[in-house]
């Protein structure tokens, strides 16, 4: 087993990053920002539009930050996952609208592909282009086999669903049959033959959409039987990038929660004082605690210690997941009637960690895998 | 990915081999006694002898008290404690007996005592020659520690000290005691001073030690009666009045969160004829698949694979909690993850072993003193015996107060 730096890889670059990203989020997108862009009507019967703000979107492109963990040799910056981490992690703190992270979920699977085709779709995705992941069936499936589409002499036929940020995506990676075989392929979100229909979803920072493919020429990054494979070794990487965007979003919810208790007053005293209060918000931090050490571990066991990171991995979504659940109940709770409403931003972030609990499967899920890798197959 | 991160300074890796040669020579081998489960379980002097030996030699290697000075007993080194903890848990050593020396009396001494103190008292606590115990514990102060009733009335150079500590952990086998009372009655929390006093060679003399039963059944903690015992002066730690600072000192050692590593070694497989360790989670697996449930093995079932993982996922947790707080621009608040050590540590094994019993089924109910027992077992009395720790050292209940209110900054709850 390798040994894995002390410091999760967590160097002087990885922090400098960080520490802007912190600025960035805290300069542009306050929650109540946030809440007037994505939250201005709440109607249920609101138009579904795809709410974001591109031109912060390009500012980030502009810092870089879609070239962070592509290999210097396809035009990237070539940092450790820890990096991508700590950048989820203020993104999810901010409860930010963006493709960012479906786009390093969707690096790890084109670095995993290893064709020249890839390489090619890395480099753009570090001069900017904007890539999601079409690689779940109807049933929402997690399983790397399952795939509802199709591929013949280089056409994609069928319809894949549950894709991330589709709105916002210049190019898919989809995963296609052929024969039985999955491979990987890439399309342009606006190429002919496809066509997006957006899902009416609960979370109103991103957006997800199901795609269908008519006779539509894709290019084909990993061939049929080596598709499922790239994703599996990306999956890691994908499962920390979640974890990440959860422990940052749950970090926002406990301190708000905190912030909460210490003013709101009741029986002369403020919320925080009485320990039906102050307790769970304690096991809130545990919780959140145990989810970011058990996420950095694994983004450092994907970059240095590649045999134990699918099960440091699996731990840290089980953990983030949980926390999660947690960590966005306990906001609303303690918010009172005022946190049971919309105008309260509390929700925006209950939305975003719920939706990401069960995104690449829930905490149950991956414990039922983490039970087959060591305790073995149950009879 | 810089090389530098992962390395032991010059000073630590050349101990650290030096380490490993000395245990792969010196390791005591298997007790020819009985060893209970933890040192706050020893009740067989034959027991506490054993594992004396071990501590001296250890100690006299240079691996306990590392990071303390020449002057006082230590080894003069720099950050390797740790080494040496590392390496004597490697090697599936005997734990040391003399906790409370080590945990909690040896930082505050090295902090708060007066030099000739330090020279006097530190050399055999280390070694182990001398056993402490801790007399914070009342009748009316538990979890409200303050509530400090035993009194200490100054005389000349001396003070007389007179009151009742409970739930002393050795003080059946103690030479000294930390001791925190009171000298003034006018305030709560700076009517307090911190003393080390000599219990075993003024027993009968100013001093009573009686044992009280656990729920297991086993001896290993104490009631201390003090009548008109008399201490000089100069065994007081900082100031008269000080007392409560002094004693955050030894709470923070406690918890696991004080500046000075504690010496502790362990890994060793105690129990007779079996190789439970209770504090594993690899036990725990190897109990479930020995156990049969609805046909299969408990290691089948799928509920009791969710619980084993949910352990296996929190004691990792664990290890990279530690590995996180140790680089301090990966956390908002020093004391954020020191301060939850005690609390997380204790209920993973609270849970741990309460899982085992319904692992266990029927059998779970077997005693250690039968010979069908899964385990021996040692699970359910570990469960019991979880107890001790989760309302020791602060309530698990005072250090979510803590964690509240000195990391959330929450309102104090009192």
């Amino acid at each position: 087993m390798a040994e894995q730096p002390k410091n999760f890889g967590f160097g002087e670059d990885e922090t400098m990053l960080r520490d802007s990203a912190q600025k960035f989020f805290l300069d542009n997108c306050s929650a109540d920002k946030i809440h007037g862009l994505v939250a201005h009507d709440h109607n249920v019967h609101r138009s579904n539009e795809c709410l974001w703000d591109k031109t912060l979107w390009q500012q980030i492109v502009e810092l870089g930050w879609t070239a962070v963990c592509v290999p210097e040799a396809a035009g990237g910056v070539g940092m450790p996952l820890v990096a991508a981490v700590a950048l989820a992690e203020e993104i999810g703190k901010a409860a930010f609208p963006s493709p960012l992270l479906s786009t390093y979920s969707a690096t790890f699977v084109l670095n995993a592909c290893q064709s020249d085709e890839a390489t090619k779709a890395l480099g753009e995705i570090a001069g900017g282009k904007a890539t999601s992941l079409a690689v779940t069936n109807q049933q929402g499936s997690w399983e790397t086999t399952d795939t509802d589409v199709s591929i013949d002499d280089g056409k994609l036929n069928g319809v894949t669903y549950f894709v991330q940020d589709a709105r916002k995506a210049d190019q898919f990676v989809v995963s296609a049959k052929h024969d039985g075989e999955v491979g990987l392929y890439l399309i342009d979100s606006n190429a002919d033959g496809v066509e997006i229909i957006p899902d009416n979803i609960i979370d109103l920072t991103r957006d997800q959409a199901h795609i269908r493919f008519k006779n539509a020429h894709a290019i084909e990054l990993a061939a049929p039987g080596a598709g499922d494979k790239a994703i599996n070794e990306a999956m890691p990487a994908i499962l920390c990038i979640v974890s990440a965007d959860m422990v940052g979003a749950g970090e926002w919810l406990l301190q708000t929660t905190v912030e909460y208790a210490k003013t709101r007053v009741q029986f002369d005293r403020p919320l925080g004082f009485f320990q039906a209060v102050k307790h769970p918000l304690v096991n809130v931090m545990l919780d959140i605690d145990r989810a970011k050490s058990l996420t950095y571990n694994a983004a450092c066991a994907v970059d240095t210690d590649a045999e134990n990171a699918e099960k440091f991995a699996r731990m840290a979504k089980s953990q983030a997941g949980d926390m999660a659940v947690f960590s966005s109940s306990r906001a609303v709770q303690f918010h009172g009637g005022i946190g049971f409403t919309w105008e309260c931003y509390v929700h925006l972030f209950f939305k975003r960690q719920m939706h990401n609990q069960v995104l690449y499967g829930d905490a149950k899920y991956h414990r039922a895998k983490l039970a087959d890798m060591l305790i073995g197959v149950a009879a | 990915m810089s090389k530098a991160d992962n390395k032991d300074t010059s000073e630590q890796s050349e101990f650290r081999s030096y380490c490993q040669d000395w245990l792969a020579k010196n390791h005591p081998g298997r007790p020819d006694v009985k060893i209970p489960q933890g040192a706050l379980e020893l009740s067989d002097p034959a027991a506490l002898a054993w594992l004396q030996t071990w501590q001296k030699s250890a100690y006299d290697a240079g691996m306990i008290g590392c990071d303390y000075p020449v002057e006082v007993g230590g080894g003069g080194k720099t950050d390797c404690q740790a080494i040496a903890n590392q390496e004597m848990q490697r090697a599936k050593t005997p734990y040391l007996p003399n906790i409370i020396g080590m945990g909690m009396a040896a930082p505050t001494i090295f902090f708060h005592a007066q030099d000739d103190v330090k020279a006097e008292l530190l050399p055999k606590l280390l070694s182990g020659e001398d056993i402490w115990c801790q007399g914070f514990s009342e009748p009316g102060a538990g979890s409200d520690l303050a509530n400090q009733q035993t009194f200490a009335e100054r005389d000349g150079d001396n003070w007389v000290i007179n009151g009742h500590k409970v739930w002393t952990s050795l003080a059946h086998f103690a030479s000294w005691m930390i001791l925190l009372c009171r000298t003034s009655k006018d305030d709560k929390y700076n009517g307090l001073s911190y003393f080390v006093v000599p219990i075993q060679s003024v027993i009968g003399n100013g001093v009573t030690v009686r044992p009280l039963i656990k729920m297991t059944g086993e001896t290993g903690f104490n009631e201390v009666l003090f009548e008109n015992l008399v201490v000089e002066d100069r065994y007081r730690l900082d100031e008269v009045g000080a007392g409560w600072k002094v004693a955050m000192t030894t709470l923070a050692h406690e918890r696991g969160a004080g500046p000075l590593v504690t010496p502790a070694s362990g890994g060793m497989s105690l129990e007779e004829g079996t190789s439970v360790s209770t504090s594993s989670t690899l036990s725990l697996i190897n109990l479930a698949r020995n156990q049969n449930r609805n046909g299969k093995t408990a290691a089948d079932d799928p509920i009791i694979r969710d619980e084993i993982i949910k352990l296996v996922i929190r004691q990792e947790s664990m290890r990279q909690n530690g590995r996180r707080t140790a680089i301090p621009s990966l956390t908002d608040h020093p004391m954020r993850i020191p301060l939850q050590g005690k609390l997380v540590g204790t209920e993973l094994n609270q849970d741990m072993a309460e899982l085992a019993y319904q692992i266990e089924g029927a059998a779970s109910s077997l005693n250690v003193t039968d010979d069908n027992a899964p385990a021996g077992g040692q699970w359910p009395l570990a469960y019991m015996n979880s107890f001790g720790i989760t309302i020791a050292a602060g309530a698990n209940e005072v250090q979510r107060n803590i964690l509240g209110e000195r990391v959330l900054g929450l309102p104090k709850s009192k």
